[in-house]
């Protein structure tokens, strides 16, 4: 038995990979090759797969992982977004506190150009990442705004007067400030988050609820 | 030539016809033998027929206009259809009425999610028998049902609608913060469960007890151990573990916390389980006043399964993977705490 108890537990690779190690090595997990193996997916011996964090909802959901640590932006991203269309099936159990993040609404510095469009011309023009998370701030704030989907540095589409506006997650502002771009609103605070499935959080209880415990007994992190 | 067919639907070939009828057709025996007469319902019905149950996120998502103009929806479910029948050709009939079905349901999806907008539900529903007893037969019918086709791993997650808003009563917690809490665990959301009760001015003893108590589940010991508010709430749910036989109630595991996400249910739900699948293969629960809405206030309970999902979890269990990775057998997972 591994010491969380024989759990399969999604760790995501990017921004929350150093943090979640630690925790798992807190945890009692040995993670000496999960930290030196960056090409390697599958740790069985130690019940860990690694992926990408927007994959991680995907394969708990399906029960592929028992848990998963992925960040609040994801499960934004990828919740139900109208009444009667259904979200991931997934339980949101802790928030983790690390990985901190602000989803925003940033434009260019000086006066805003969103605000102009929004009154000239009765819609801005957004670009984002996160298209199901900016489309419902902007239903829920009353405002009409396009978005355009972008897969890479959403920066520069207000540079190229191609949007208004951007809607983007930042841990610092740093990029935002480099790029002459200001916060407007803030949309959301991101933490990253223990993920279960719905079944192995009924079939594992016991084990689930322990390492709960023990998470929750551990120091928080800086 | 490839013709395509709707994302979520699926052409089913001999071979598998042949198992998945071999599953229906023992359900199919054991629920005649319990007294539930098969029917059949059209699987277009008006739109103001259908709405006339309380569906959330189960509501017909495909509607077509008829040559006079009226609207006709696709069904979602069986129960709102059998409302409509025991209301309309059972008017004066004497409970309890008792049917079962095997049907073609109809649901919306998110794009790229694997799920079915077609789906084939084998249930049954008991009409004019109250809790506790009606909820007992019908735990009863499940486990027998699933006993017949070979599941062997699986468990049944009971649960009551009524708990958490009766513990929201007891601890006098009022809108719009009931609506808040309860959204939060549809949502099967305890991060925000508990930043909604921090920010919800609720002493720190109530706060606590409506964060732990929908995250308890385990064995019937769940019941009496609760603490004091949550054991009035609980009543209900131990009630129906007194009229469980032995090899059912070993079957079943106590979820303080379990709510599904259709509207109608009043008091007792259920969830079915299986260590081969990562998602329920089916559930059900009390609609208590589901069918006075289409004019024949009768107390109602009934279950249905995902066809498609019983035959993937017999599958998973046959080649002895599952998504869960191993298969605890029953009873071997001791209560949550």
């Amino acid at each position: 038995m591994n010491p969380v108890g024989e759990l399969t537990i999604a760790v995501p690779r990017g921004a929350l990979f150093d943090e979640t190690v630690e925790l798992l090595s807190q945890l009692g997990l040995d993670v000496g090759e999960l930290r030196s193996n960056d090409r390697r997916l599958l740790f069985d011996d130690i019940g860990v797969i690694t992926m990408r964090s927007s994959d991680v909802p995907t394969y708990v959901e399906a029960g592929a992982a028992d848990l998963g640590v992925t960040g609040k932006d994801v499960l934004l991203e990828q919740a139900a977004q109208h009444p009667g269309e259904p979200g991931r099936d997934v339980y949101e159990l802790l928030d983790l506190r690390y990985g901190r993040c602000v989803m925003v609404l940033a434009s260019k510095a000086g006066p805003d150009p969103a605000l102009e469009a929004l009154r000239r011309l009765g819609v801005m023009r957004v670009a984002t990442k996160y298209p199901r998370i900016a489309a419902r701030h902007f239903e829920e704030t009353g405002r009409q705004a396009e978005i355009v989907e972008v897969k890479g540095s959403v920066e520069l589409a207000p540079l190229t007067g191609m949007v208004e506006a951007i809607v983007d997650l930042t841990a610092t502002g740093t990029t935002l400030q480099e790029n002459n771009l200001v916060v407007r609103e803030e949309i959301a605070v991101c933490t990253a988050r223990l993920i279960a499935n719905p079944v192995a959080h009924k079939l594992k209880a016991a084990r689930i609820d322990q390492l709960l415990e023990r998470i929750r007994g551990l120091p928080a992190p800086v | 030539m490839i013709h395509p067919i709707p994302s979520g639907t699926r052409d089913v070939l001999p071979e598998e016809t042949r198992e998945v009828r071999a599953i229906t057709d023992t359900l199919r025996g054991v629920m005649e033998r319990h007294g539930y007469g098969e029917v059949y319902t059209p699987a277009l019905e008006y739109e103001s027929v259908l709405q006339r149950a309380d569906m959330a996120e189960a509501q017909p998502a495909y509607r077509v206009f008829d040559e006079s103009g009226a609207v006709l929806a696709l069904r979602s479910d069986m129960t709102a259809p059998i409302a409509r029948v025991v209301a309309t050709r059972y008017a004066t009939s004497e409970p309890p009425l008792r049917f079962c079905y095997f049907a073609h349901c109809y649901r919306g999806v998110s794009p790229q999610r694997g799920q079915p907008r077609e789906l084939l539900q084998a249930g049954i529903e008991l009409i004019g028998s109250p809790a506790p007893e009606g909820t007992a037969e019908v735990l009863t019918v499940l486990c027998h049902s699933l006993d017949a086709v070979g599941l062997n791993d699986y468990r049944v997650g009971l649960g009551d609608a009524s708990l958490y808003p009766a513990l929201m009563s007891i601890l006098e917690v009022r809108e719009p913060v009931r609506a808040e809490l309860l959204g939060a665990l549809v949502r099967r959301d305890f991060v925000e469960l508990q930043q909604c009760l921090d920010a919800s001015g609720l002493s720190e003893q109530a706060a606590k007890l409506l964060l732990e108590v929908p995250q308890r589940r385990g064995g019937p010991e769940l019941l009496t151990e609760a603490p004091a508010p949550a054991v009035e709430a609980v009543t209900g749910m131990r009630l129906v573990h007194e009229l469980l036989e032995p090899a059912v109630a070993e079957r079943v595991i106590f979820d303080l916390g379990l709510l599904r996400n259709i509207g109608y249910y009043t008091g007792a739900v259920f969830e079915v389980y299986d260590p081969a699948l990562g998602a329920p293969i089916g559930g059900g629960g009390r609609y208590d006043d589901l069918l006075g809405r289409f004019g024949r206030a009768l107390p109602a309970v009934g279950f249905a399964l995902g066809v498609d999902r019983l035959h993937m979890a017999l599958a998973g269990e046959e080649r002895g993977t599952g998504a869960m990775l191993e298969r605890p057998s029953p009873a071997t997972e001791g209560a949550a705490r």
